[in-house]
């Protein structure tokens, strides 16, 4: 079926493609969707990424129907290790006409592709890979860097916490360029907000087991323990400081990076009064409840996480800023994103910084108790929305090299 | 308060009851590993897919069938080491005349695609099991909050080791499968069923790793990658130990758990390396490991 399709789609793609502009690489845009399709991060990000990115295609070419270049998407998996992405977007860059690498969870990865994208002038966007840094001092001219980061994260849930009385934090951080940066993030809110930080453990990534972690945070007597960590590595530790009554104790768990997919693997019953801050959510509006109804129907039933929704819109920008330029070449599409303002039906109305940095709302959530939930999915009530002017650093903190030019 | 290297005496000895819980698994799956290796020669690279699929049948018999944990203790063992008598008979039986090598890759190839089936069926992310409600809550041991799954983790662990070594060190039954390793052939001209004896014993083998899976469903999310990540740790225990010695599995996986435990005060980043770091050593001092004979 999937396979007679895409045959369909080549036979159309090869009439239609005579009156393709001159100005496209090889004729076809090529957008590689690079990913961790098969571990820690696969349900957050994984096939659903590349599902969104193809949807994107869908609905760019319906509303476009003057643009007749095909659009071909294709999907790796980079197994959370930067040598094997490095690799592989060498290879998509240099001989298989990859012209826009988009999701990158994985920071340490997502920083390495990054680099990669700007020596080849190539395009990275960039949904569910975290780090502040890629808009901070190692953004470039190639990448936008969609969904949200670790400053947003740490601002939007950070502030709130200390606001209701946690102000003393004990942190376990994954130990990598993600965790690392959250954990700096958040670290730097609390200090601001008048808290205090009264230790940090780093585990390695990814890990099964926090016991001992845990009982560390738990002797530090911390109001608030913050997890800089993702992903199953979230989860389980949620789930066992369940185990070891650690909110019974008094201590209260503060998931810095929460996905909606990670809430449906812990329950409700274990994952009830969780605050924590995201970007989109498939129950927003009617707009979000369509895609995601879409989406979901095409997905075994499973609602979006965020970084799968910022692929879709990503993608959708990055073809409207092709078809505006008429070209594929990676920095003139980025420039020509920066400069058309952002729509789409998941982010709403928006635009991109100088730096990189998509503007848009940034949500503060509550996981729903299991007697509010009214169905399959129905997990977040909304707490404070931030508005977009405030939800991000301001690009003069930020230290990247491109704003500081100017 | 006391203190030792600067740690506070009570954080050291939590750290080393929850390493002796890490060690109650390493333990179960690497006894599992030594009896098969130990009487069958193959090295079961399956083994985690195995621990896996025990979780997995906790999980189904409690949501799809209603099937409560303590039925699961005995029922995803079963099930699972059926299946593991059946790889024995249809593929495993046929390679041991071969080198080592031939079975390590068979199992091997086995272990990718139960784990690759079961994640495209059921994500990556891992299934909710919950704890029995009777065994929810925990002592406070004033240096530290005890679980009461865990503290019955450690024991259900060191009773079937304890159980398992005395049955193949003490038993008849283990005095014919010792000898049937030793010489295949004389035991079967005293009557003995060689071939029915050394599928059981895989499909025990099997069992006990399923074993394992049940007990750590409650603790670790229930998923399909739970076994790949720690059947490495296992093999090392078992290197280390001596491979095929069921006591030195045992003793080993204890203490080992209780060396990660009290890396993770010291050094936390080193957790996962210090396990083979001592397995290189203890490779270059004594190749046929601690307890290994051979």
């Amino acid at each position: 079926m999937n396979f007679k399709r895409k045959l369909l789609s080549a036979a159309l793609l090869a009439l239609t493609a005579g009156a393709a502009n001159a100005q496209i690489s090889g004729n076809v845009v090529k957008i590689g969707v690079l990913n961790d399709q098969s571990g820690t991060y696969a349900d957050l990000a994984g096939p659903g990424s590349t599902l969104a990115a193809k949807m994107a295609v869908e609905d760019f070419k319906a509303q476009n129907k003057g643009f007749t270049t095909p659009i071909e998407v294709i999907a790796a998996d980079h197994q959370n290790k930067p040598d094997v992405g490095s690799q592989i977007a060498r290879k998509w860059f240099d001989s298989d006409g990859v012209d826009v690498i988009v999701d990158l969870p994985t920071s340490s990865v997502a920083l390495a592709v990054n680099q990669i994208a700007k020596e080849k002038g190539k395009a990275a966007i960039i949904s569910t890979g975290a780090s502040s840094d890629l808009t901070g001092k190692a953004c470039t001219p190639n990448t936008v860097h969609w969904t949200y980061d670790t400053w947003q994260l740490a601002n939007g849930t950070g502030s709130a916490i200390v606001k209701t009385g946690g102000d003393s934090w004990f942190f376990l951080t994954a130990d990598y360029a993600f965790g690392h940066a959250l954990e700096r993030d958040t670290e730097a809110v609390v200090l601001k907000s008048g808290g205090k930080v009264l230790g940090k453990v780093r585990h390695p990534f990814p890990s099964a087991d926090f016991s001992s972690f845990l009982l560390q945070a738990q002797a530090s007597k911390a109001k608030i323990i913050g997890l800089a960590n993702a992903g199953a590595d979230t989860t389980n530790a949620i789930k066992q400081a369940a185990e070891f009554g650690i909110v019974k104790g008094g201590q209260n768990l503060a998931g810095l990076l929460v996905f909606l997919t990670d809430v449906h693997a812990l329950g409700l019953e274990k994952a009830q009064g969780l605050i924590f801050t995201e970007s989109f959510y498939w129950d927003l509006n009617d707009q979000t409840r369509a895609w995601s109804k879409r989406y979901g129907a095409q997905h075994g039933g499973k609602m979006p996480s965020m970084g799968q929704a910022g692929v879709y819109a990503g993608v959708l920008h990055y073809l409207k800023a092709v078809a505006a330029a008429k070209t594929d070449d990676g920095t003139k599409v980025v420039a020509k994103m920066k400069e058309l303002p952002t729509d789409d039906p998941l982010f709403g109305k928006g635009s991109i910084r100088a730096d990189g940095r998509k503007i848009h709302n940034s949500y503060l959530f509550e996981v729903k108790k299991p007697s509010e939930s009214k169905g399959p999915w129905d997990y977040y009530k909304l707490r404070a929305t931030v508005p977009a002017d405030q939800a991000f650093r301001p690009m003069a903190e930020g230290g990247c090299p491109l704003v500081a030019a100017k | 308060m006391t203190e030792i290297f600067g740690k506070p005496l009570p954080v050291i000895m939590g750290q080393m009851l929850i390493g002796l819980i890490n060690g109650s698994f390493y333990a179960l799956l690497s006894l599992g590993l030594a009896v098969i290796f130990g009487l069958l020669n193959i090295i079961n690279f399956t083994h985690g897919a195995q621990y896996m699929m025990g979780a997995f049948a906790a999980y189904f018999l409690l949501n799809k069938l209603g099937v409560n944990y303590w039925w699961a203790l005995l029922l995803a063992p079963l099930a699972v080491g059926a299946t593991g008598v059946i790889i024995e008979r249809l593929m495993l039986s046929k390679l041991y005349k071969l080198d080592h090598l031939y079975g390590l890759l068979l199992t091997f190839g086995l272990a990718l695609i139960f784990q690759g089936a079961f994640r495209h069926q059921f994500g990556s992310a891992g299934l909710p099991y919950s704890i029995p409600e009777s065994l929810s809550g925990g002592q406070n041991l004033g240096f530290m909050f005890l679980p009461n799954y865990r503290a019955w983790v450690i024991v259900a662990s060191l009773t079937v080791c304890l159980g398992t070594w005395f049955v193949i060190e003490r038993t008849k039954l283990g005095a014919y499968l010792r000898a049937a390793t030793e010489n295949p052939s004389m035991v079967q001209a005293f009557g003995v069923n060689v071939p029915r004896m050394i599928t059981l014993t895989y499909g025990f083998g099997v069992a006990l790793a399923a074993l394992a899976g049940v007990m750590a469903a409650p603790i670790y999310q229930v998923n399909p990658l739970m076994g790949a990540d720690t059947i490495i740790v296992v093999f090392a225990v078992v290197v280390i130990g001596g491979m095929g010695s069921i006591m030195g599995a045992v003793v080993t996986g204890f203490g080992l758990g209780i060396i990660e435990g009290l890396t993770k005060v010291f050094y936390p980043e080193a957790s996962n390396t210090v396990i083979f770091v001592i397995m290189a050593i203890v490779l270059m001092i004594r190749p046929q490991g601690l307890f290994g004979s051979r």
